[in-house]
């Protein structure tokens, strides 16, 4: 086990440095000059503009630029936007928001989802079994864009039960965003649980189980749920790492300040450092979730033995 | 096949969302097997009457993105006029009129050309980067498959939406319909890529692979003719899905501002124009949307089905 880790922990390095450099180079290919565009209407001095390149690094080649950027990330430093403001200073304001949105939708994905399939999983074609499936398709047929504007202009505009944008009200902010987001998830936690729920009613050691006069619900319990749920804990144990991405959409259809948001602006005025920097971070994320679920899983599920 | 293998093979597909049964220990895939796979698939297929639906909304679509004048009922979606702005849908035009005052119908209806070509050019290329480099990945192994393996890591921890909204800012693609699809395939083509390694290094153990072998095949003979035809199931329902899931990430791109632009027609832009009127004119947001949904539910229902009549596990 400890070799397995181990061994992951140093096969995530190429892919950590992989992907970073993969969205410098792009970056670093965005048209324009953005010193010229800080400027705005009047244009910096000569001279201005050939300190802030300097300062910046801009007049390097790619891959020098990237070595520089990879000594600074060394000693903790993620660079500073066009403005002058700590990269690190942004993640640290946006990243509660976006923690928190990823926490309402963990839980309502997992909650739900499991319920759901659950229940349908141990009445396989009943009627509510039927009304799962049919509902899981519509749901993962909605693009999210869709339905964060259908639950924003019934939820938040005709009903006025949720605000429609900003975080102002605390947690109750992220709760029809945190439902936007998880929806997806949601439905595909619902059928996952649905397959192995129903899977694992027909194993063998379940038929024992009722065989030696257990009660239906310690069968279910007990028995199937134990082994059902292995594959749906690590599905949102890894969600957790791509939710912590940010997301985009949901963000900024309901203006909220977090990660997505951030990402979004700073590819629109080509802040290099602020891109490179917070797609580091979730790449590290992505990776770290991963990592441990592939562990958990062995833990959970005897059977499975890394060598 | 080995336990990790096995594992491998299920975890893949778990991220896929397609099942082969190869997955389990019991099912012995031979060529003989994999005919009558799908003509007991085709059977399984035309009871589904989910399947049935997805098909009428799926040719639906082809046919507004092949023939929109007959669905907008010959009105033109640049024949506008200021005087009709953002009216409300009447029995004469069933969608209203958007902003400018164009007749809405003929403008969503318009859309479902660009959504298809992206549709379909993304997920073409994709299937051949992911079945080429698959392929190769798989049944080489070694070096070239760790190698390959790391590439598709780097670009899997990268969110499709933003791998493409980076792509498409950075402009050396261009911004149209031929860019978006390619800067959607750039970043996802390694589903498919480890669904055919997978199921190549799965394949490449059995005995019809060593019989063909101990006949003398070359490698490229045994990898088309006999690993790859094994390999297209999961690939196809992937495929299928995946058609949808793209044109609900073309729609959102756009509606981002990286996606295609005017004067070009797109359910995103469309969207975008009418989420600034929400309150007064909800319907400009409503008639993309619902077609748009219409569309990717043809798509996933399609594959849904197309999943479950390939799956042998369903089958009892």
């Amino acid at each position: 086990m400890g070799r397995y880790v181990a061994r992951r922990l140093l096969l995530t390095i190429p892919v950590l440095f992989g992907a970073s450099f993969l969205i410098f180079a792009m970056v670093y290919a965005l048209p324009g000059d953005p010193i010229r565009a800080l400027g705005g209407d009047r244009p910096l001095a000569p001279a201005v503009v050939a300190q802030l390149r300097q300062e910046f690094n801009l007049n390097d080649p790619l891959g020098i630029q990237y070595l520089k950027y990879l000594g600074d990330l060394a000693q903790g430093d993620l660079g500073t936007d066009f403005r002058g403001r700590p990269v690190l200073d942004t993640i640290s304001q946006r990243l509660p928001v976006t923690i928190k949105l990823t926490v309402v939708a963990i839980l309502i994905e997992a909650v739900i989802g499991i319920i759901a399939g659950v229940l349908a999983g141990i009445r396989r074609n009943s009627f509510f079994d039927n009304v799962v499936l049919v509902s899981t398709t519509l749901v993962v047929s909605i693009p999210i864009l869709v339905l964060a504007f259908i639950a924003q202009f019934t939820f938040g505009l005709k009903l006025g039960l949720f605000p429609i944008s900003g975080v102002q009200e605390g947690w109750y902010s992220f709760l029809l965003p945190g439902f936007v987001l998880a929806s997806g998830s949601l439905a595909y936690v619902a059928r996952l649980t649905r397959t192995s729920v129903a899977e694992n009613m027909r194993a063998d050691y379940v038929r024992t189980a009722r065989a030696k006069g257990l009660p239906n619900r310690t069968v279910v319990v007990r028995h199937t749920l134990r082994n059902s749920l292995i594959p749906v804990v690590t599905f949102v144990g890894a969600d957790i790492g791509t939710l912590l991405g940010g997301a985009i959409v949901t963000e900024s259809v309901f203006n909220l300040p977090g990660i997505g948001r951030a990402i979004f602006d700073a590819v629109r005025a080509q802040e290099g450092a602020v891109v490179v920097g917070i797609v580091t971070l979730m790449v590290f994320f992505f990776i770290f979730f991963n990592l441990v679920v592939d562990v958990l899983y062995a833990v959970l599920d005897p059977r499975i033995r890394y060598e | 096949m080995s336990d990790q293998q096995q594992a491998d093979l299920r975890k893949d597909e778990v991220e896929a969302g397609t099942t082969t049964g190869l997955a389990s220990p019991s099912v012995d895939v031979t060529s003989d097997r994999q005919n009558s796979l799908w003509s007991d698939a085709w059977k399984q297929l035309r009871r589904n009457v989910l399947f049935w639906i997805g098909a009428v909304l799926g040719l639906l679509f082809l046919l507004m993105a092949l023939f929109p004048r007959v669905f907008s009922r010959g009105a033109d979606p640049r024949d506008c006029s200021l005087s009709r702005s953002s009216q409300a849908p009447s029995s004469e035009h069933w969608f209203g009129f958007d902003q400018q005052g164009c007749d809405y119908m003929a403008n969503v209806v318009h859309g479902a050309r660009n959504s298809l070509i992206i549709g379909l050019l993304a997920v073409a290329v994709i299937l051949v980067l992911g079945v080429v480099v698959g392929a190769v990945s798989g049944f080489f192994g070694g070096v070239v498959d760790s190698l390959l393996s790391r590439v598709a890591d780097i670009f899997y921890a990268l969110p499709l939406i933003l791998g493409a909204l980076v792509v498409l800012r950075s402009g050396f693609l261009g911004r149209g319909v031929v860019a978006v699809a390619i800067a959607l395939a750039a970043f996802g083509w390694m589903t498919a890529m480890r669904l055919v390694r997978s199921q190549v290094i799965a394949v490449k153990s059995s005995d019809y692979v060593a019989a063909a072998r101990a006949m003398g095949a070359s490698n490229g003979r045994i990898l088309l003719r006999h690993i790859l035809p094994n390999a297209v199931a999961p690939v196809l329902v992937y495929a299928t899905i995946t058609i949808g899931v793209l044109i609900a990430a073309e729609a959102t791109l756009t509606f981002l501002g990286v996606g295609l632009q005017r004067p070009a027609i797109s359910w995103g832009l469309q969207i975008d124009a009418g989420q600034r009127l929400l309150r007064i004119a909800p319907h400009l947001v409503l008639f993309p949307s619902l077609i748009l949904t219409m569309t990717v539910m043809a798509f996933v229902m399609m594959g849904d089905a197309l999943r479950d009549a390939l799956d042998p596990r369903q089958r009892s």
